[in-house]
């Protein structure tokens, strides 16, 4: 269960982060965030459209660089590591709009996933295992990603990020522009990842559905957290009704 | 007159797909380093240049020290061409490293200006060196691979005239194939080609796949120039005399080739550059005939350039260009 002290380790958090601000040339997007995300846990972060849900994910795995402020995973500062360094920790981030390689195959698009990988046996293993979850991936392999539909390579997607055994899995808008049925099934696979020991941080504006599923959340507005508590608590908190939820 | 073209055939050809490897070779360092950092790195024709000199002071110092009597000329050939594909790897690696990295987010005509920048620069160095060492700065190197070979065409069918080919050109010919085909395996078939066309279609998601996109980049401009240099020497080795200008027109046709194929495509600059060499070939040869002596062989590029035109204008995505990126 969520919510336990990693005792042995002395480390609280799996992921914490602690003021964190980021700029976009001058702009500023994150002004100050903390945050943190147990082992275990799903936490889901809200917010309309500009918040700055996407930036803290991108400053988490280091797409962009943070300005100030602390990042932490597992007891190690990561604040200034790039995002092919913070991939290897184990950390996945499946980015918004999916990001599929279009021209690579359905195949190609899964091995590059596991780019890191050397051991051609465990190469296969992961693919098995993203199958298990994303059984119609295994007849598609030779398709180009491009030309799947939205649902599909949002499945590509999440494949790929299997494919690195991630410990904390990051999913930046997973149902954003599909069908309600899809959605669900998206959400089904999220919730059983984290059964099976997958740390889950999950930006959505779906609020309702990812506060259903999240033991805990954050609401952030314009680059600030205005709300957290536990998922239960936020879907009957009136202002998060109000903003998100109507 | 059409019989006159049909004769001629075999010969335009031999010459033409001769000089189209070559093309289609310098053209795929234009077209893998645009396909990864949408660049048109004009410093690729004078990569090409400086390979030729650097093969060439090779082999004039291997003659002179008896080399070239001792071993078999194939083998020092060889030799000479992977020494040079190295140091020219590093230059183009380098070149990126130092003039082009810093410029990564900047306008893209700005990097676009220091490529140019650097191909003035590669040309007064090596025209410097070259006039330091032998007092001049077009240079002929040891003349290598100079038999003929007739190739009896006229057996296949009456229409054509027999074909000649100097030795040389099977080997230019061969090499550049060579050098196809193998780029073509790796970019297809192996783990670092598959990132390099990841990162060319989405570097940032690619580092999310730890892929060390700065690393992907280097590699590209190393192979790239490793190829461009290469083919250097094998046009030395063909030509005899080179100097310091020749990476200007040579990179144009190039890049023009790769233009024709598809900007980014790797089997469209291929395609490109035989297409672009047969063409100019075509035209070398039969010019004359086909507008009754207005326009001699030395209106060939016009030819050439014609067409390229006429297919732009109707397939501006080139030949193999996709024509609409895919965006998710
Ligand atoms: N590359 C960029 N350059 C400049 N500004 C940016 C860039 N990316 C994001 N921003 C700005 O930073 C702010 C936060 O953007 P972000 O993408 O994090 O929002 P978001 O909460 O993910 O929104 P959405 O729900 O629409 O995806 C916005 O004001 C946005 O305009
Ligand atoms: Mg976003």
């Amino acid at each position: 269960m969520p919510f336990t002290l990693d005792k042995e380790e002395g480390i609280r958090y799996m992921l914490e982060l602690k003021n964190v601000e980021t700029f976009y040339s001058g702009i500023q997007a994150l002004k100050g965030i903390s945050l943190n995300v147990e082992k275990g846990e799903i936490v889901t972060l809200i917010g309309s459209n500009g918040a700055g849900k996407s930036t803290a994910l991108k400053s988490i795995s280091g797409l962009v660089k943070v300005g100030s402020g602390q990042i932490s995973y597992k007891g190690n500062d990561i604040t200034k590591k790039q995002a092919h360094e913070t991939t290897l920790l184990g950390i996945a981030h499946v980015p918004e709009g999916r990001r599929i390689f279009p021209k690579l195959t359905v195949k190609e698009n899964l091995l590059m996933g596991a780019f890191s990988v050397k051991d051609k046996r465990a190469i296969e293993e992961r693919m098995e295992r993203a199958f298990r979850y994303f059984p119609k991936l295994k007849d598609r392999l030779e398709q180009k990603g491009g030309t799947m539909s939205g649902g599909e390579q949002q499945m590509l997607a999440i494949g790929r990020a299997l494919m690195m055994q991630p410990e904390l899995l990051m999913l930046d808008e997973p149902s954003m522009g599909l069908a309600p049925i899809i959605v669900e099934q998206i959400f089904d696979i999220i919730r059983e990842l984290n059964q099976e020991g997958i740390t889950i941080l999950l930006v959505e504006q779906n609020a309702y559905q990812a506060l259903q599923i999240a033991h805990r959340g954050y609401v952030i507005q314009t680059g600030a957290i205005r709300l957290e508590g536990y998922g239960q608590d936020l879907i009957k908190n009136s202002e998060v009704r109000e903003a998100y939820l109507a | 007159m059409l019989n006159d073209i049909l004769q001629s055939i075999p010969q335009v050809l031999i010459d033409g797909l001769t000089l189209g490897t070559v093309y289609a070779v310098i053209a795929l360092g234009y077209t893998m380093v645009y396909g990864i950092l949408e660049l048109i790195n004009f410093a690729h024709g004078e990569i090409f240049m400086t390979g030729a000199f650097i093969g060439t002071a090779m082999l004039i110092v291997l003659t002179g020290i008896g080399w070239v009597s001792a071993l078999p000329a194939i083998v020092m050939l060889i030799t000479v061409l992977l020494l040079t594909a190295l140091l020219t790897g590093l230059l183009g690696m380098g070149i990126e490293r130092v003039a082009y990295r810093p410029l990564r987010n900047a306008p893209k005509l700005i990097p676009l200006i220091t490529a140019i920048g650097i191909s003035f620069l590669l040309q007064d160095l090596v025209r410097f060196i070259a006039e330091l060492k032998k007092g001049n700065y077009i240079v002929t190197g040891p003349s290598l691979f100079t038999s003929q070979i007739k190739i009896n065409s006229s057996a296949i069918s009456s229409v054509f005239n027999d074909a000649s080919i100097k030795s040389s050109f099977i080997i230019v010919l061969v090499s550049a194939i060579i050098m196809m085909v193998v780029l073509d395996f790796f970019v297809n078939k192996t783990k670092w080609g598959m990132a390099m066309r990841a990162v060319a279609q989405d570097r940032e998601t690619a580092s999310l796949m730890s892929v060390n996109v700065n690393k992907v980049i280097s590699l590209t401009f190393f192979i790239g120039s490793a190829l461009g240099g290469a083919t250097g020497v094998l046009f030395a080795v063909q030509y005899g005399t080179i100097d310091p200008y020749i990476g200007f027109i040579l990179g144009l046709k190039a890049f023009t080739a790769a233009v024709l194929g598809g900007i980014g495509n790797i089997r469209g600059a291929m395609l490109g550059g035989l297409l672009l060499g047969v063409m100019e070939m075509f035209a070398s040869a039969n010019l004359t005939l086909m507008t009754g002596g207005v326009f001699g062989a030395e209106y060939k590029d016009v030819f050439a350039f014609a067409i390229l035109i006429i297919v732009l204008i109707f397939k501006p995505e080139g030949l193999l260009g996709k024509p609409v990126a895919e965006k998710v």
